[in-house]
This record gives structure tokens, sequence and C-alpha cells, in this order.
């Protein structure tokens, strides 16, 4: 992906989650993540990006 | 539990027997030496019995109540166990009073996000499921040992004491009428998920035990649907929670509901609570006709098993050995199992038509086959209990998805129960590098149609050569201890199935899992599979 698409895609899910509300926003992350899962066909790139998503510094939410 | 004002054995549709403990000139022989004692008569213990009275062995069935268990309690009977019922000719009271069902729907807020089909088609004698309340079950195993010479039942009679010896167990009972000692060669403990066998041996259970928590509710109603097994996952009747709903024979219907983490179980267990708990589910269903409480009762699903199922002369069988949650429908198809498994090979073993190393085998299979359950259990409590917020999380977006996609929906459907296959057991051979396909050996023997009746129709309950070739039948028939024999013909669409040429052959075991197999079968092999299987080496 170009960085203009990526940066779509940081909008799209953005607009969704908040679309979503009042549902809180994992249920529709949840859901995002097997579908992308799915479409992307490999689970070693899936525990990958897992793996990144979780080594990745918590944002200021994240003590919570 | 009964609603106020009734006993405990007080039903709306079934009448408890009530059993004497052994008296008068029966009490004579009471501390004669028997060759099996088995300890609890529910449905595991009496189908022991009734497995080593079809191989010629004699047993004494001791039992501390008076009468059958109180309640529906297990009620999915799964097709291998009807299968086993059918080789013990014990099956036609089960067949006709159960209700079979193949299809399950799961709904999701209130909407049906999945129906599921169990495998099932022409080629099976019996359905995949069946429901039917365990008083009957019971009553149905009674009804085939009641007459049995073979099988001494005694009622009112509690084991109080255990004294292992180098060949045999001596049994403290106590009954009304006094006490004594049993002295047996061998201890089938059949006595269940509080076992007194097992305390006297100082041993424990051993695994996890899940948070999810249950109340099990039968309620006697006319309502008009199938007998096709509800799950409702986060219903507004109980928001957050899941229910199950069962069909059994003589309008009762179970209705399983989960309890929040804030639900006391003392009080949830109230009648009052109990009832009003049973109408929201019964509103959510659209039931507004009138309904009875009939029983009820609180479980919390674990998976809980002994280390090792064989402590010298002493064989743990059914919920004394394992405890699994009620999800995979496996506690008492599991326990039917233990029994059938250990019944026949002790039942060989005592009429000299088997070496000790067969004992030996039912421990790594029957706990093997526990584990297994454990594995899918754990799956299945984890998706109707999720235990963390990350489970529910999941769990909730399979759900989501389910409605649209339907592999989200398989992460929905319920892992129901295949026999296990004994891919590892001493007492199963290797197979065949000639077979591409079929049921290979340790796995349960498949059903065929023969137009007009079934293979399994056909199968005693005993090892069981099944073969094409009227050569080899009648070869393998003439050699001392040779298995019964089944000659099919030769068909096409019995080979598909079996992957089998005209030549080929099944060697089928008593518990209807295969020994071996072969593509080009010879009665010499056959022999040495049979001398193998049934570890005759070790007698010589």
């Amino acid at each position: 992906m170009t960085p203009d698409q990526t940066e779509s895609v940081y909008e799209a899910l953005a607009r969704a989650i908040d679309r979503a509300a009042p549902e809180p926003p994992e249920q529709v992350l949840a859901r995002l993540c097997l579908l992308l899962a799915r479409a992307l066909d490999d689970p070693a790139q899936v525990d990958k990006a897992i793996e990144a998503a979780l080594r990745a510094p918590p944002g200021p939410d994240g003590g919570r | 539990m009964r609603p106020a004002g009734r006993a405990e054995t007080d039903s709306l549709y079934f009448t408890y027997p009530a059993f004497d403990p052994p008296r008068g000139a029966a009490r004579h022989t009471l501390s004669e030496r028997t060759p099996v004692a088995i300890v609890g008569a529910g449905p595991v213990g009496m189908l022991a019995a009734l497995t080593l009275a079809r191989h010629g062995v004699r047993s004494v069935l001791l039992e501390a109540r008076g009468t059958f268990n109180d309640g529906s309690r297990a009620i999915c009977v799964a097709r291998q166990s009807f299968h086993i019922l059918q080789s013990l000719g014990a099956v036609a009271p089960f067949e006709a009073k159960a209700l079979g069902w193949t299809t399950g729907r799961s709904f999701y807020r209130g909407q049906q996000i999945l129906e599921f089909e169990m495998p099932d088609g022409p080629d099976e004698r019996f359905r995949p499921m069946y429901n039917l309340e365990q008083q009957y079950i019971e009553q149905f195993l009674w009804e085939a040992i009641r007459n049995e010479p073979l099988v001494d039942i005694r009622w009112q009679s509690a084991v109080t004491g255990l004294v292992p010896a180098e060949d045999g167990v001596a049994l403290d009972i106590a009954d009304p009428e006094g006490s004594y000692t049993l002295p047996a060669d061998w201890v089938l403990a059949a006595d269940g998920a509080r076992s007194a066998v097992r305390r006297a041996l100082g041993l424990r259970l051993q695994g996890e035990n899940y948070e999810g928590r249950y109340v099990i509710a039968d309620v006697k109603m006319a309502h008009d649907y199938p007998t096709i097994r509800r799950a409702l996952f986060d219903p507004a009747c109980r928001p957050g929670g899941t229910v199950l709903i069962h069909r059994q024979p003589d309008d009762i219907w179970r209705i399983d509901y989960q309890l929040g983490e804030d639900e006391d179980a003392e009080e949830a267990i109230r009648e009052d609570v109990v009832r009003a708990s049973v109408a929201s589910v019964l509103a959510e269903i659209g039931h507004d006709a009138p309904w009875e409480l009939e029983w009820w009762s609180v479980y919390s699903a674990n998976t809980l098993a002994l280390d090792e199922y064989r402590h010298g002369r002493v064989v743990f069988i059914g919920d004394s050995a394992h405890i699994v949650p009620i999800f995979g429908v496996r506690g008492l198809n599991n326990g039917l199992a233990d029994a059938h498994n250990i019944g026949w090979k002790l039942g060989r073993l005592l009429t000299d038509r088997a070496g000790p190393g067969l004992i030996d085998s039912y421990t790594p299979e029957r706990r093997g086959a526990t584990l297994d359950v454990f594995a899918n259990a754990s799956k299945s409590a984890r998706f109707m209990t999720p235990p963390t917020r990350g489970w529910q999380v999941m769990r909730d977006a399979a759900l989501g998805l389910a409605l649209t996609e339907g592999w989200a929906g398989a992460l929905a459907n319920p892992r129901q129960m295949t026999p296990f296959t004994y891919a590892d057991s001493p007492a199963v051979l290797a197979d065949d590098p000639g077979f591409a396909a079929g049921p290979a050996p340790g796995a349960a023997m498949i059903d065929l149609s023969l137009g007009g009746d079934f293979l399994s129709d056909r199968l005693p309950p005993d090892f069981t050569l099944v073969c094409f070739d009227a050569a080899l039948a009648e070869e393998v028939a003439a050699q001392p201890g040779a298995p019964a024999v089944v000659r099919l013909d030769d068909d096409p669409r019995i080979h598909a199935r079996l992957a089998t040429g005209a030549a080929s052959a099944y060697l089928v075991r008593p518990d209807l899992h295969i020994g071996a197999r072969w593509r080009h079968a010879t009665a010499a092999g056959v022999a040495a599979a049979m001398h193998a299987l049934t570890f005759r080496e070790e007698t010589r």
C-alpha cells in the first residue's frame, strides 16, 4: 500500500469505530480482525501482526 | 431438587421403584467370593455388569441407594452408545422411547445464526444423538440385567471399606440388615463423581475447574418444537449468558441456563428464583401456555480425571475416573464406553480367552478418550462460557459475523462427539499400508446398510472378522479361538466405503473398534492378529 492508501485505511478505521458507537470499539475491531485474517489467508502473517501489535507501546489510554 | 411439597423421587412422569436389600436365604451367600464386584448401579455400573454377563462372567452389583438416580441428569445418548447397547442385545427399549435428533440451532440476541446437521445417512442404523431421561436409561438397563443369572444386584448396600490384596480386594458392605465382607477378584468402581472407592484408595482427580455454572431445569409442557437442540447466546432473558434447550420424551423439556458472575448459586437454586428464570426463557422462545416445574439441579464445568484408571485389581469407570463439562455430552457416553471397554477385556481374561496384558490397554484407551474430550470440551466451554474478556470479545465477534459468514458459524458449532480413535493403543494393530482410505485400526467400525438390515445388526458382542471371500470365511471359522465371521457381498458400494477389495477383511473388536485390517487377508494373518490382540503370548 502507498502512504496515501495507508492513511485512507487509518481514517476509515477511525470512522468505523465512531459509527459503531455505542458498541465498544473492541467488538467491531474483533470482527474486523477475523474478516481481514480470512482475506489474508495466511495464519503466519496473522501471528506476526498479533505479535507486532502487542510489542507496540500502549497509547495514552493504555494504562487504564 | 423438586418443588416444595414433593419428595426427591416424586416425579411428574416417572414412577421410581423401591428396591429391597438382600433378604432371607439370599443373605447366606453374601460373603461368597465373586470374580467381579461392581460398585454403583448407575448406567455405567449396570452396563459393565451386562457386558460381563454377555462374556459369561459373574458379578455382584452393589448400590447404596434403593432406587434409580433422581432427575433426568444425562439426557443425550450418542450413536456409538446405541451401538454398544445394540451389541449387548439391549437397544430395543431405548430406540422405542428416546427421541433421535440430528439438528442444532444457535441464536445470537434472538436471531438464528447457525443451523448445523450432525453426520447421518442411509448407511446409519442409528441417529447421531438421542434424548432420553437418565431414569429410563437406568430402568432399561436394569430390565436387561434383572433376570440375568450372572448378575447379583444388591440394593441399599453401601461400600464402607476396602482392603486391596495381591489377588483381589476385600470390600466391607453395610446394608439395613447388617454388614459383611465381600471378597472379589476384581472391583469396578462405578460409584460416580464422589466415588467412595476412590476416596478409600486415597486417590484424587486432577485438572481444572471452569468458572461457568449452569442451572439445569426440567419442565413439563405441551410445546410445539421438533427435537432440535437450541442454544441461545446473549438472549434478552439472560443478557451475557447462554441458554440450552432440549426436548425429552414425555413432554419434558430441559432448560440449561448459565449463571452470571454476580449470581449466588445458593440463591439461584431457590424454587422461586428457578421459576422466574425458567419463565423468562419460556417467554423468550414464545411459549405462553402452562408449564410445570419437574426437577432442577446446579452444575459447574470441570475437566478432572485420575492419572491412572486402574490401581491393582480396582478399575475406575465413568464419573469416578473423570468429570467432563456437559457441553460435549460425553459424561454418560464416555462412561458407557469405559464400562464396555473394561467389560469385554475382563470378560475375556476371566474366561481364559485373553492374557493379562489386555487389561493394561484399558487406561491408555479410555484415558486417551477422556483427554480428547477435555480438549474439545474446553473449546466448547470457552465458547459457551467465555472465561476472560479476550475470549468474550472474540466469541461475540464470531457470533456477530455468523449471520453472514459461514466460516464464522463454524466457530459457533458445538464440537459434537464422535467416537475416539485408539490410535496408539497396545490392543490395536498397525494399519496395512495397502489401504488409502476407509476407517483405520483404532477407529470405530462404520455402519453399512445391507439392504433390509445393517452391518451393526450382524456384529455379535465379540471379535468379528468382516470379509467378502467365502473360502477365507470358512478357513478362519475352522480355526481354534476364531473370531465370529460376517461375510458381506462383493459389492462396489461397500468396497468404496471400506476401501476394500474382494480379498480384504476387517477384524472388529468386541467394542466395535477396528483391531486390524488387511487388503489381502489370510487365515494365518487373522489367527496371528487374534493372538496379539488378546495378549495370549503372556499366558504361555
